[in-house]
């Protein structure tokens, strides 16, 4: 299967795969192996695009190092016609462009891949069981980039229209996601990297013989849908929540969804006549006072926020505790990464999802929202916020770095209808009416309190916050019963989130004896998951994709309906499942069996399949 | 506890009595420096006119930071983390840059445990005034050393300080504080100027009180009590406060004071004590705080005095009225606005 370089007088008849081999038509990954910092990453998401542009789902997986230029990085594109979008395990067709990992990504892969290569590496010498193209970089980049100090930056494009020309990639769709991927204001950077598109393809037609199966076709799965990633998306949400107060220190990988929210502030929040911000902005000088500042902001009645990832929630525990005790709305948003420690910071887990639900000392407990998709991170920052007000309290929105950082297929976002629920705030003609109030005192039966904003107008406006003991017009009190009274009260608001927060996405299956629960990007590989075990082991399992902490009525049901629940985790310590674990009877959670994923890259189907299988004893 | 001279029924420049400018009764020891602060404070807002529903009240953890329940009950009040108050404080004025602030802190929350939050907030000039009630020690832990506590300082238990001391006014004049000044609980007129100056003071005012622990600082040993005050505190001027409502016209001699006039058309006076001093000129406030350190004598007075430099709400350019009352209108951008930016993604 070793094909090398051949005549330019057999090109013009494009061979198709070898005899026998069925071909492989819009279901396959191709895997991009680069240097980090050489613009590999505009020739993926040009790559990605075209695929998407075909009408074929695709997903984009950027595996890369904590390092600015130098080190190895990877890039993932599956097109799925089934619109399978989790990472898939497998590679079909690797383009090997780094040097120093070249050889090992080679002798990674199965028998039968194909692999664009680099030809001074004579990668082809190292196996024969694998379809190799060889491709001279950098003559051919040469030619097409005179300026010498910008062909490290252009030689990727060259293997953009080497794969176009080998998997069927319409060149137009590519002429068009290339010209978008530069903008208006880029044209001549477009042009210069088009003609090495041009140059790769050409070169590509007159001496690669193709004899992998592997063909991209057009179909109509993802027309009207957008690509981006779910940090721009949750941004979005918050600028569609109307937030007020950003307050927030640069870590990977939340640095990005900050920057895309300062970003859309910029352009879509200042007043029209005055043109003066509708929002502040303070990167702080690290987490203990950015969610200081946030929580600071929130009692003063902005729609305030920080994002941040694991070690930012370390820091901020303290200050959590103070605003559930002291009811303080604030949205802490957390692309988790993999910890502890510094860990593995380019690189994702679900691995906050216990810290969140309980973070701080003493008894304390959080609404946490578990958004799966772009268009959930922009529905669910607006839930957060809506939450965070109604109930008084922080909100965590527990993202992943896969979904924060990576390019997602997502349907467009649907405009809010509701308004903004502002929560039991007190002004002065409220309080003249009343005659006062008791800010911890539960009025209404449903545990939530009324408050009061500085700078309000009316002598009866005033209370005192505290992070200490209170009773319920928030004097300072060490007595038990003001103590107990208070933590029942908070309990009691907590269990009435239940039914407030976004509830499951719930999938029973006719007559399924097992059942698969997941929160967050699990969702891809589970899903998938679910049809190979149905395919290949003919289980049929149900599937529940949990939305929010505290847990509804629904996971119960859900337990109840099963002989087995599979609980997937993207932690070692199966956190998910610890959380479930914590409030369910022990009928329940002996249904309950562990699925867990923590090496760092995105879920995969079969990771969770093979697991299943094991347990199963299939 | 008792609180500010004025007589009963008699009424400040907005109409109102002393009582809503005082608080709950205070729970410090009995002769505690810092209830002399909280008295000053109830007196400067009062005859300052300030309306208490504009003001937040906010502190860290500590004796100190309890005082803040002591004053203005009719302000709300946040009593937060140890030694974040300035994070909380600066938060709260993001949501509504109209609130009046003033934050109480001590040795232990400023100089130690929210020594990087004491510090990015000078560098920010948030518009606030920042008391810090120093008197050496940790209190509510029973008397250990605080990092302001000068070489030399010994405990009741006899252990001595070895470590040098964190002077806070030395870090605000350096780090961007455009009011700084050094005062003593027990110097009444002095306090009572500095804190209507600070009050009037656009931007962030730094006030280092030193306010004796009358439990665990208060001995012979100890360079923060009422007897070494005493002995070495020395005033760089003598203070007056001349606020910008006043009609009175104010005379001095030409080369025995400087005027000062801040934002609000308020003056301050400083009268010429041993040496003339200019406040506006940075280095020479660093040098005589060394200078003074160098002597053994505590420098009291305003050491600094920037009244040009725009502060950090000013700085961010937010529209007149609070964040914290627009209305979703004004936040949530429109169905157009959504579909632009939609359209980017396809």
């Amino acid at each position: 299967m070793h094909a090398s370089p051949v005549a330019p007088s057999m090109s013009a008849e494009r061979s198709g795969s070898l005899p026998g081999e069925q071909r492989v038509v819009n279901d396959f990954s191709i895997q991009v192996g680069t240097v980090n910092g050489s613009g590999s990453q505009t020739a993926n998401n040009v790559l990605m695009r075209s695929i998407f542009q075909m009408g074929v789902p695709v997903s984009g997986k950027n595996l890369f190092p904590s390092n600015i230029a130098g080190l190895p990085t990877w890039f993932t594109i599956r097109a799925s016609k089934q619109g399978y979008i989790g990472r898939k395990k497998e590679i079909d067709f690797l383009v090997a462009m780094n040097p120093e990992t070249a050889r090992e990504d080679v002798m990674n892969l199965a028998p039968g891949t194909a692999a664009v290569y680099d030809a001074p590496l004579n990668l082809n010498e190292l196996r024969d069981d694998i379809h190799f193209y060889p491709v001279p970089f950098d003559k051919l980049v040469a030619p097409v980039c005179p300026e010498a100090k910008l062909r490290k930056l252009v030689r990727n494009m060259i293997y953009d229209g080497v794969v176009a020309h080998l998997l069927g990639i319409d060149l137009e769709e590519m002429r068009k996601a290339l010209y978008k991927q530069f903008g208006e204001k880029k044209k001549k950077a477009a042009e210069l990297n088009w003609g090495a598109v041009l140059a790769g393809r050409e070169y590509a037609e007159k001496n690669l013989v193709k004899t992998d199966p592997y063909w991209v076709e057009p179909m109509d799965k993802t027309a009207g849908k957008l690509i981006l990633d779910g940090n721009t998306a949750a941004a979005l949400g918050c600028v569609f929540a109307g937030v007020t107060v950003l307050t927030w220190y640069p870590i990977t990988p939340s640095s990005s969804l900050a920057e895309a929210l300062i970003s859309y502030l910029g352009r879509f929040r200042h007043d029209e006549e005055t043109k003066k911000a509708t929002y502040a902005v303070v990167q702080a000088e690290d987490e203990l006072a950015s969610i200081g500042m946030a929580i600071g902001a929130g009692w003063a009645g902005a729609r305030s926020m920080t994002c941040t990832s694991g070690p930012g929630i370390s820091l901020m525990s303290e200050f959590i505790g103070l605003a559930y005790f002291a009811e303080i709305p604030v949205v802490v948003v957390d692309v988790q990464r993999v910890g502890p420690s510094t860990g593995l910071p380019t690189r994702t887990m679900q691995g906050d999802i216990l810290s969140n639900a309980v973070l701080s000392h003493g008894d304390t407990h959080h609404p946490v929202l578990f958004p799966s998709s772009p268009e959930e991170c922009f529905t669910m920052a607006q839930d957060a916020f809506d939450l965070a007000e109604q109930f008084q309290t922080p909100v965590f929105l527990n993202m992943d770095l896969d979904l924060g950082m990576n390019n997602w297929m997502s349907d467009p976002f649907p405009y809010p209808e509701k308004p903004l629920v502002r929560g039991k705030v007190l002004d002065a003609a409220a309080l003249e009416k009343l005659g006062g109030f008791a800010r911890y005192k539960d009025v209404d039966g449903d545990a939530i309190p009324y408050r009061t904003l500085p700078g309000t107008n009316h002598p009866a406006a005033a209370y005192f916050t505290r992070g200490t003991g209170h009773n319920e017009r928030a004097g300072y009190s060490e007595r038990e019963d003001d103590w107990i009274h208070n933590m029942d009260r908070l309990n009691r608001k907590f269990e009435n989130m239940r039914t407030q927060a976004p509830g499951p996405d719930v999938h029973y299956m006719e007559g399924a004896r097992v059942g698969l629960v997941c929160c967050g990007t699990s969702r891809y590989a589970v899903r998938e998951s679910r049809d190979q075990l149905s395919r290949e082991r003919g289980m049929n399992p149900s599937w529940l994709r949990l939305r929010a902490y505290p847990f509804s009525k629904e996971l119960e049901e859900f337990i109840d309906r099963h002989e087995r629940v599979y609980v997937v985790d993207q932690n070692r310590d199966a956190q998910l499942l610890m959380l479930m674990r914590m409030e369910m009877t022990p009928e329940r959670i002996a249904k309950l069996r562990s699925v867990r994923y923590y090496g760092g890259l995105p879920l995969d189907a079969r990771t969770v399949t093979d697991e299943i299988v094991r347990q199963e004893g299939l | 506890m008792s609180t500010a001279p004025a007589a009963p029924k008699k009424t400040n420049r907005i109409g109102l009595e002393v009582l809503p400018y005082r608080g709950g009764k205070t729970t410090l020891c009995a002769g505690c420096g810092h209830n002399s602060i909280t008295e000053r404070l109830i007196e400067a807002y009062y005859e300052m006119g300030v309306e208490p529903w504009r003001v937040a009240k906010m502190s860290g953890i500590g004796c100190s930071s309890k005082t803040p329940a002591y004053f203005l009950s009719q302000s709300h009040g946040f009593n937060a983390v140890h030694g974040r108050a300035p994070a909380v404080a600066t938060g709260a004025l993001l949501g509504n840059h109209t609130l009046q602030c003033v934050v109480i802190s001590g040795d232990g929350d400023t100089a130690s445990i929210g020594i990087g939050q004491f510090m990015h907030m000078l560098r920010r000039n948030v518009p606030l005034t920042y008391i810090i009630e120093n008197n050496g020690v940790y209190g509510l832990t029973k008397g250990q050393f605080s990092a302001t506590a000068d070489v030399g300082s010994k405990l009741k238990t006899g252990i001595v300080n070895e470590m040098h001391p964190i002077d806070c006014c030395l870090m605000g004049i350096e780090l961007g504080a455009t009011l700084v000044a050094r005062s003593f609980s027990g110097d009444k007129r002095q306090l009572s100027a500095i804190l209507k100056a600070a009050i009037a003071h656009n931007g962030l005012s730094v006030i280092d009180v030193i306010s004796p622990c009358v439990t665990f600082n208060d001995h012979v040993g100890s360079t923060k009590s009422y007897a070494w005050m005493k002995d070495h505190e020395e005033p760089l001027h003598e203070v007056d406060f001349v606020p910008g409502f006043s009609e009175i016209e104010v005379e001095f001699e030409e080369g025995e004071s400087r005027v000062v006039q801040l934002h609000d058309g308020s003056r301050v006076l400083l009268h010429k004590l041993e040496h003339d001093y200019d406040p506006t000129n940075r280095f020479h406030a660093v040098e005589v705080l060394h200078e003074a350190t160098r002597r053994q004598e505590v420098l009291t007075g305003i050491i600094y005095l920037d009244n040009k430099r725009a502060n950090f709400t000013e700085t961010l350019d937010m529209v007149d009225v609070p964040l914290a009352t627009l209305p979703m209108e004004r936040v949530r951008p429109t169905k157009q606005v959504l579909e632009q930016i939609i359209e980017e993604f396809r």
